[in-house]
């Protein structure tokens, strides 16, 4: 429209950005860490100090991972604006698949896990094919793998088919060998890897400070960054303290399967903020025809999502089968909601376009947490779902108000 | 003006978008019985009036008064204006393309008993609205199924099935070929004299509103500024009403613009576009058009015309079907087929629509301005997030865009801060060729005049610059050469010798029939 302007300026200067800011910016972030730290303190005072001693602590995560791994690109798709339903009978059918490898064909172990991977990435190609080249809506693309995978995997799996390779339970069960030994009653070695971690986020902090002060351009608050870097600080020495009191008097430390987790995290986390895939993800997300119109692939970005997911399936059959040491034809039933709920306790848009993976991770440790909280304290399991359905309910609800607020 | 038996009247009417006034004071009067033309620019306020009209806008949201049949109005829906008797039929046709005629004719107003949809009264009543209006057709027949001159008579079919008396047309033929055009106007004639039916019609088409009107009311700029009688006795003078349409001084609102013109570096041969769902219907005819190094190039016409259709198929076939002609870009065919082959070939294209085509509003002004060039700001895939930063904050602080931080999200800034973004992104892609659709609709003047500056600055570095608008002042305040469209139809070639609004519209408004082709120097 052709309009005629009743004040000649527009835009009447923002106000300008001080310390508080990129506080109220990422308001959100610092709102979901922040419910997380009430109900694992919660928690802590209900079940009377079980849930923060280390080995409950180390089964919580053997016990989410699963939903950590699958939540990583679950957030990816429905940042895309799609959804993938199959992932919880990926999880089964690959778990099979994995098995029966390894049971009836005699596969090495770490062969079988390769093959698991790359049958992965094969579903993957498949799903990408239907909602990118044909152009099926990802919902029913992956409703329809949802009903073939399961259906394949109880076809393939008969009984249930137990797992007798040592070091393949091991990635769920164990830890990281000691290999610094017993420091008193601690793992050497996650002490080390923790006080790592600690120097590693100062220094990655600073680093990027200066960077963005040596292009010219004006960094945080400095308090600000001393403040972050001291928060991390005492979160990774208390986590630290809790892993290397970890175990029993012979083993203990760094869970194998964190150590997964924690790399999956943190390359999916690089990937989405750093990388030109990561860009387009949230472009796609955001606004699909201004996306195609800046020269986007956008039907490439979908392929590789899907592609990434029965990736990500795949890590999670092997964690989940290693875990439970046996296949069966409904391992991974409704493991999907799971991940699905984690990215949007976690602050994903169910629209798209908005969502980050340490959101989620946090997202899928708030489920986890109030899980194994309520079955500590002795909580009938069924009575655990339905308030799990209740936080997630409530979790959307606060985000939708706080932006009705806004405006 | 005074009228015998005024059927309605609109006093003063103000309507406010935020700081922009799309109508002020604006006064209709319509007679009963009549057909009352509604002319002006696109934008000028008349489907904003319209909306006032039909309660779109609520009573309350809007000053001045409404008398229809002698008493005064205050809609506050769509269902309390049509129980009043007056339709608006909308530009964008609202049919459900799934539904049949008779569901559609229908639809909101369904004849049923205690719930219970009555099939047959539905039928057989529909089939006598479809013989009134002229219209051959099953109503069990899918809307999806009839051509879009049948369908605008189905939104007629659909109108008179709720006792109008106030029939408002809003662009009613812009989709239609002449003989459906031709069909329909006879039919709104026909309601006139047989049925009593009063009507408004909004038409870019002048010589559809010469033929049918009995009045003609002008608005321009969100005001009214005129208003013509018609009769046999004294036909509608056509010069006199463009006049009226775009007659409004030029100042200074430009900056001062020395072009430097090099070679040609642009050129469009043969360029054929359908519509993308209706392949038998041409958008764009055949343009061949051409641009040089530092020159800016204005495309003139009305909605409908084609522009941005022929931009934006040109634009790596972002719209459109059947596509057919050659690109060259410094004398090489260039292959646009996609956008991305587009951008590498040396062009951009800057939306008319920034928020449903340009931004992606939930992000901020960084991740906005470098969407379209990431791959130049990356190694291996992995941004270089200090060198994106630099260049989006070189523009933030070229453009002058009102921000203290590039990691501001784009929803928050205003319409021209927006536009600044969206010019930012296609700046930093470095393209030879920048095609801007519509680059100041809907902002300020002070940030227009911005807008324009950078627009010269852009070809005083060497680009051609093609700018599409509909503000004929602002395209001869800032261009080296204009090309008329109408119809899917370029009709003219217009060096700056020949800018004047009066002929520049008539060239726009050229009826498809008169149209010779227009030989390219």
């Amino acid at each position: 429209m052709s309009v005629v302007a009743e004040t000649p300026q527009e835009a009447k200067g923002k106000k300008s950005a001080g310390v508080l800011a990129p506080i109220t910016s990422n308001l959100r972030q610092y709102g979901m860490v922040g419910a997380l730290i009430v109900i694992v303190a919660v928690f802590e005072v209900l079940t009377g100090g079980v849930l923060l001693q280390p080995n409950s602590f180390v089964s919580l995560i053997q016990q989410n991972a699963y939903v950590i791994i699958l939540a990583v690109g679950m957030v990816m798709v429905i940042i895309a604006t799609h959804i993938d339903l199959s992932v919880g009978s990926l999880v089964g059918f690959i778990g099979g698949c994995a098995a029966l490898l390894m049971q009836n064909a005699n596969m090495n172990w770490f062969l079988a896990i390769i093959v698991a991977l790359i049958i992965g990435l094969a579903v993957g190609v498949w799903q990408g094919f239907w909602v990118a080249v044909v152009g099926i809506p990802g919902f029913i693309t992956t409703l329809a793998g949802m009903l073939i995978f399961r259906g394949l995997a109880t076809t393939m799996i008969n009984a249930s088919i137990p797992i007798n390779s040592v070091p393949f339970d091991a990635i769920a069960a164990d830890y990281l060998p000691n290999i610094l030994g017993f420091w008193g009653p601690f793992d050497g070695l996650s002490i080390v890897v923790g006080i790592a971690a600690i120097v590693f986020y100062a220094w990655s902090s600073m680093r990027k400070r200066a960077k963005i002060v040596r292009v010219g351009l004006v960094p945080e608050a400095i308090s600000l960054t001393y403040i972050k870097i001291g928060i991390a600080a005492v979160v990774i020495a208390f986590i630290t303290y809790l892993l290397a009191s970890s175990g029993s008097s012979s083993e203990g430390g760094i869970p194998i399967i964190l150590v997964i987790v924690a790399a999956l995290v943190f390359i999916y986390n690089f990937i989405l903020t750093r990388t030109v895939f990561g860009r387009h993800v949230y472009a796609a997300g955001g606004n699909r025809r201004a996306a195609i119109l800046s020269g986007i692939n956008t039907k490439r970005v979908d392929f590789s999502l899907f592609v990434h997911m029965g990736f990500l399936s795949a890590v999670a059959a092997i964690a989940m089968l290693s875990r439970l040491s046996s296949a069966s034809a409904s391992t991974g039933t409704s493991f999907e909601m799971d991940a699905i709920a984690a990215c949007f306790v976690g602050g994903t848009a169910v629209t798209g376009g908005i969502g980050t993976i340490p959101g989620v991770v946090i997202g899928a440790v708030v489920m986890g947490v109030i899980n194994q909280g309520l079955s500590i304290m002795g909580v009938d399991s069924a009575i655990v779902q339905t308030i799990k359905g209740l936080v997630l309910l409530l979790a959307v609800a606060v985000d939708i108000m706080s932006k009705r607020n806004r405006k | 003006m005074t009228k015998s038996d005024v059927i309605l009247k609109m006093n003063h009417i103000t309507k406010s978008f935020g700081p922009v006034k799309a109508l002020r004071e604006v006064n209709l009067e319509v007679a009963r019985g009549e057909i009352h033309a509604i002319c002006g620019e696109n934008g000028a306020g008349k489907s904003t009036l319209m909306n006032v009209l039909s309660g779109v806008y609520p009573h309350g949201s809007y000053s001045g008064e409404i008398m229809f049949n002698g008493q005064e109005c205050k809609f506050r829906k769509i269902l309390d204006s049509e129980a009043q008797g007056i339709v608006v039929i909308q530009q964008e046709l609202a049919l459900s393309p799934f539904l049949s005629i008779a569901e559609n004719i229908y639809v909101g107003n369904e004849q049923q008993h205690a719930g219970v949809i009555d099939w047959e009264e539905t039928r057989s009543k529909a089939s006598k609205i479809l013989k009134l209006v002229g219209l051959d057709e099953n109503p069990n027949t899918k809307v999806m199924d009839i051509g879009v001159g049948k369908q605008q008579l189905v939104e007629i079919a659909k109108a008179l099935s709720k006792h109008v008396t106030l029939l408002v047309l809003d662009e009613p033929t812009a989709a239609l070929n002449d003989e459906d055009s031709a069909h329909l106007l006879q039919l709104v004639r026909d309601l006139r004299d047989k049925q009593g039916v009063t009507s408004i019609i909004i038409s870019h088409k002048l010589n559809e509103i010469a033929a049918i009107a009995d009045d003609v009311t002008i608005i321009r700029d969100g005001s009214t500024v005129g208003w013509m009688a018609v009769s046999p006795e004294t036909p509608l003078d056509q010069e006199e009403l463009v006049r009226k349409m775009v007659g409004r001084e030029l100042n200074n609102l430009y900056p001062e613009h020395e072009p430097h013109i090099g070679k040609d570096i642009f050129e469009v041969r043969d360029w054929t576009v359908h519509h993308p769902l209706d392949r038998e219907r041409l958008v764009v005819n055949h343009a061949n058009f051409h641009a040089r190094s530092g020159e800016i190039v204005g495309f003139a016409g009305l909605m409908g015309a084609g522009r941005t259709e022929m931009a934006m198929s040109i634009f790596g076939h972002a719209y459109g079907s059947g596509i057919s002609g050659e690109v060259y870009v410094e004398g090489k065919k260039v292959n646009t087929s996609s956008v991305s082959r587009a951008i590498h070939a040396g062009l951009a294209y800057a939306t008319e629509d920034r928020k449903v085509f340009g931004l992606n509003l939930l992000q901020n002004i960084r991740e906005n301005a470098s969407l379209a060039s990431l791959l130049k700001h990356s190694t291996f895939g992995v941004m270089d997030g200090s060198a994106e930063r630099l260049a989006v904050e070189k523009y933030r602080k070229e453009f002058h865009i009102k921000t203290s931080t590039i990691e501001e999200k784009v929803s928050n800034l205003s319409g021209g801060n927006q536009q600044k973004v969206v010019l930012a992104k296609w700046v930093i892609s470095d393209p030879d060729i920048l095609i801007l659709d519509e680059p100041t609709r809907g902002i300020d003047v002070g940030a227009k005049y911005e807008i324009y500056e950078i627009i010269d600055e852009l070809a005083n570095q060497g680009k051609a610059v093609i700018v599409i608008s509909s503000e004929l002042p602002e395209l001869i305040g800032i261009c080296d050469r204009i090309y008329t469209m109408s119809q899917g139809v370029i009709t003219d070639d217009v060096d700056r010798k020949g800018f004047t609004q009066e002929y520049l519209m008539k060239r726009m408004t050229e009826d498809r029939k008169n149209m010779a082709k227009v030989v390219i120097k």
